[in-house]
């Protein structure tokens, strides 16, 4: 190859396909997409929270697109529907996720719908699913000598309450925890078939 | 428009694009060893070895076992070339050494954060009472210093150095490409604090906030500068692999990373496909040609033989360039994007293998009846174990790509040990014996403790071994239990304790050895050790007698 320009205009013509087909089309595609009628956007408590699911790398271990019952068993985990890209209308930015470490979130909500369940669980996983190799968030929380006023006391099994004291939520883990039950994606959706060509 | 529609014409518009640029390129395209492919020696050079990175007795024994195979040619290079190539050599020193040590430092604090993460993921309670280490936060540093520390400031430290001997003429610009380099670091020092303080864009690979992106676009910007002047003022009549791949990845990235971190303008399930079309390309279209643009020149140079095909280089390189761009779907099988999407990335994936087969290839080619060679080059060992792994990381990749195959592996840690198959022991490893190579060059000093290099190497690779099969194993335990309903989830948790215990073991032996290449490295900075001359230039005891007068 003796000509620079050639190279240049090659390599870009070769990404500019790629471009077009995973980032172009799918634009096209999807951004006349209507939210669907159950979806409700988020609260601002929610989206604070959501935040925090970003801050604290949630998104490393958990994803949030349950799969097809045809190719995993996700639905019979009770983890939900396969989604559908209306699913994620108010997403921004995208939290989709590739491992899981820990089990899929997009309807921890629905099973999971107490939030002292999650409050509990933030500061200590270990007390609710012993073996869980989650980290625990104690800085989202402060032991305090008793809650006063609005504070939110953290109802933990027994084994695990502190030597003296109650573990208060801070409003980062309050809002955390709202965001977790409004993951719910468990409305009725029209979907296309899926693909049955498997190469 | 229709699916197949759709499908049918990407796929068909990546084959005849690919058809019309070699075409284009036929020139000597039947020739089987054309002038192109000697580019890279003066005349009277081939058959000399060249490994500054061996100790005098190594190089002699080196040389020797190539001599075996093949004369030397007797044509001495004219005095005017030889001081070109040191002309050349010293006018990259400078930027290479700056690259390269900060290469070094990003190196150290990715060891670190990935190891911390690896502990976390068996000990979670461990470090916990404070944010910045919570796992979630060490693990992007870990990746973040690797993304856009390590790999990329060495393989630009590698590539400016190359640069000016594969054109065979001075650095030009390379003011820019420090103050480059400087801001660069700026950025990514801002950006991995962001990360640690929590400020995140939150996407995968993309999580330094954009704001400060526009630091490392800056600093990104200047280093291609250089690159281009150079090439404008080029003395050779044909570009050589190492020049197109780094060419396209110097184009490539900035294009990548531009429109990845526009803000405002990707939404929902769209920004996802964006999201690995980016993570997945910055592999595709940056790590790995410049990994292979620094294999395409040393792997030759230190044996001393141009390599076996040069037009198989340049069909591994055109593929390469159509085929990969539109892998990046396949992160998203099984999720809620459009199903062409998925099907054209699996596609694409398969086609992957020609340029994977087209490089494996040539390299075999090239080191056959040559495999001795690996005994006395440093360089050489690091490089060609890394060449293997290209290939078997790619070969793996394509294969993940299969929705059966994917379907247990995604989701798991199997994932995990297919990409530092990849950006590990073939980026990393090609990139340290590049290292080994042009240090001696730039510091005018042989490494003080050549045993240290054995040492790095064999850490390396045996940790490495043991991470990779650990997580490899893990993994596929891990996606099989999850794919049975009968069992809980909590199951898919347990089964891969043992072999995230077995990860961290391995990460501290490949930490242990970036910690000796480290030291290694600062020895050689600092001048430690007996000056043994002569390595400074090998194989022409007269231009060497030349230049110390």
């Amino acid at each position: 190859m003796e000509n620079e320009l050639k190279l240049v205009s090659g390599a870009m013509v070769a990404l500019a396909l790629a471009t077009s087909t995973l980032v172009v089309m799918p634009y096209l595609q999807l951004h006349e997409m209507k939210p669907p009628p159950s979806l409700k956007p988020y609260t601002s408590a929610e989206l604070r929270g959501r935040e925090q699911y970003i801050k604290q790398g949630c998104v490393y271990c958990h994803s949030q697109q349950p799969r097809d019952i045809a190719q995993a068993p996700d639905f019979k985990r009770g983890w939900g529907r396969a989604s559908v890209a209306a699913d994620y209308y108010y997403d921004q930015p995208h939290l989709l996720g590739t491992m899981r470490t820990g089990p899929d979130l997009l309807n921890i909500g629905a099973r999971q719908p107490s939030i002292d369940w999650h409050l509990g669980h933030l500061f200590q996983p270990r007390a609710y699913t012993p073996g869980s190799i989650m980290p625990g968030y104690p800085y989202l929380f402060e032991i305090k000598e008793k809650a006063v006023g609005d504070d939110k006391a953290v109802a933990l099994p027994p084994a695990h309450t502190p030597a003296s004291g109650v573990v208060v939520a801070r409003p980062e883990a309050i809002d955390l925890a709202k965001y977790l039950l409004a993951l719910n994606r468990t409305y009725p959706v029209l979907r296309e078939i899926p693909n049955k060509v498997s190469p | 428009m229709n699916t197949v529609t759709i499908l049918l014409a990407s796929f068909v518009l990546s084959i005849a694009a690919l058809m019309l640029f070699i075409w284009s390129l036929r020139k000597g395209l039947t020739d089987p060893n054309p002038v192109a492919a000697r580019a890279i020696f003066y005349p009277g050079e081939i058959g000399h070895t060249e490994e500054p990175a061996a100790s005098s007795k190594a190089q002699q024994d080196l040389q020797h076992s190539l001599s075996k195979t093949q004369a030397p040619e007797s044509v001495e290079s004219t005095r005017t070339e030889l001081t070109a190539r040191i002309v050349a050599d010293q006018s990259s020193a400078l930027p290479a050494f700056i690259f390269l040590s900060c290469a070094v430092v990003w190196l150290i604090v990715l060891s670190v954060a990935g190891l911390i993460s690896s502990i976390k993921l068996h000990e979670p309670d461990w470090l916990n009472q404070y944010a910045w280490l919570t796992f979630g936060r060490m693990r992007t540093i870990h990746l973040n210093a690797m993304a856009y520390g390590w790999a990329p400031m060495a393989s630009l430290g590698v590539g400016l150095w190359m640069l000016p001997r594969l054109l065979r003429t001075p650095l030009l610009g390379v003011r820019f490409a420090i103050l480059g380099c400087i801001l660069w670091n700026a950025g990514l020092i801002a950006g991995i604090g962001a990360i640690a303080a929590g400020f995140n864009d939150g996407l995968e690979w993309l999580e330094i906030p954009w704001q400060i992106d526009i630091l490392i676009v800056a600093g990104g910007a200047l280093v291609g500068l250089p690159m281009i002047f150079t090439l404008e003022n080029r003395r050779v009549e044909s570009l050589y692999v190492s020049v197109w791949y780094m060419g396209a990845a110097l184009f490539w990235f900035p294009v990548l990373f531009l429109i990845a971190n526009i803000p405002g303008i990707h939404f929902g399930v769209q920004q996802a496909t964006m999201n690995w079309w980016f993570g997945h390309n910055v592999l595709g279209l940056f790590y790995t040609p410049m990994a292979l643009a620094t294999i395409y020149y040393f792997l030759p140079k230190v044996i001393g033989q141009p390599i076996r095909s040069y037009n198989l280089s340049l069909i591994g390189f055109w593929t390469l360039a159509f085929f990969y761009g539109q892998v990046g779907g396949h992160h998203l099988i099984g999720g809620p994007v459009p199903s062409w999407l998925i099907t054209l990335s699996i596609v694409q994936s398969m086609m992957m293998l020609v340029p994977v087969i087209a490089f494996s290839v040539n390299q075999h080619q090239t080191m056959r009846g040559r495999w001795d060679a690996l005994r006395y080059s440093p360089t050489l060992r690091f490089i060609v174990l890394g060449g293997m792994m290209y290939t078997l990381s790619s070969i793996q990749g394509s294969m993940q790509a299969l929705r059966s195959i994917n379907t247990i592996t995604h989701f798991t840690h199997f994932t995990v040990a297919h990409a530092h198959l990849g950006l590990y022991a073939f980026v990393t490893l090609v990139l340290f014996g590049a290292i080994y190579f042009i240090m001696p060059r730039v510091m005018d000093w042989e490494w003080p403790y050549p045993k240290l290099i054995a040492l790095h190497f064999w850490l390396v690779v045996i940790g490495f071994c043991i991470y990779f099969v650990s997580l490899t194993i893990g993994g596929w335990l891990q996606g099989l239990s999850m794919l049975d309903a009968t069992k809980p989830f909590m199951d898919s948790v347990v089964v891969t304790l043992p072999y995230l215990q077995g990860r961290t073991l391995g990460g501290v032996l490949m930490v242990s050895g970036h910690f000796v290449f480290a030291f290694h490295f600062a020895a050689m900075v600092l001048k430690n050790g007996p000056k043994r001359t002569s390595a400074a230039l090998l194989n022409f005891p007269k231009v060497w007698a030349w230049k110390t007068n």
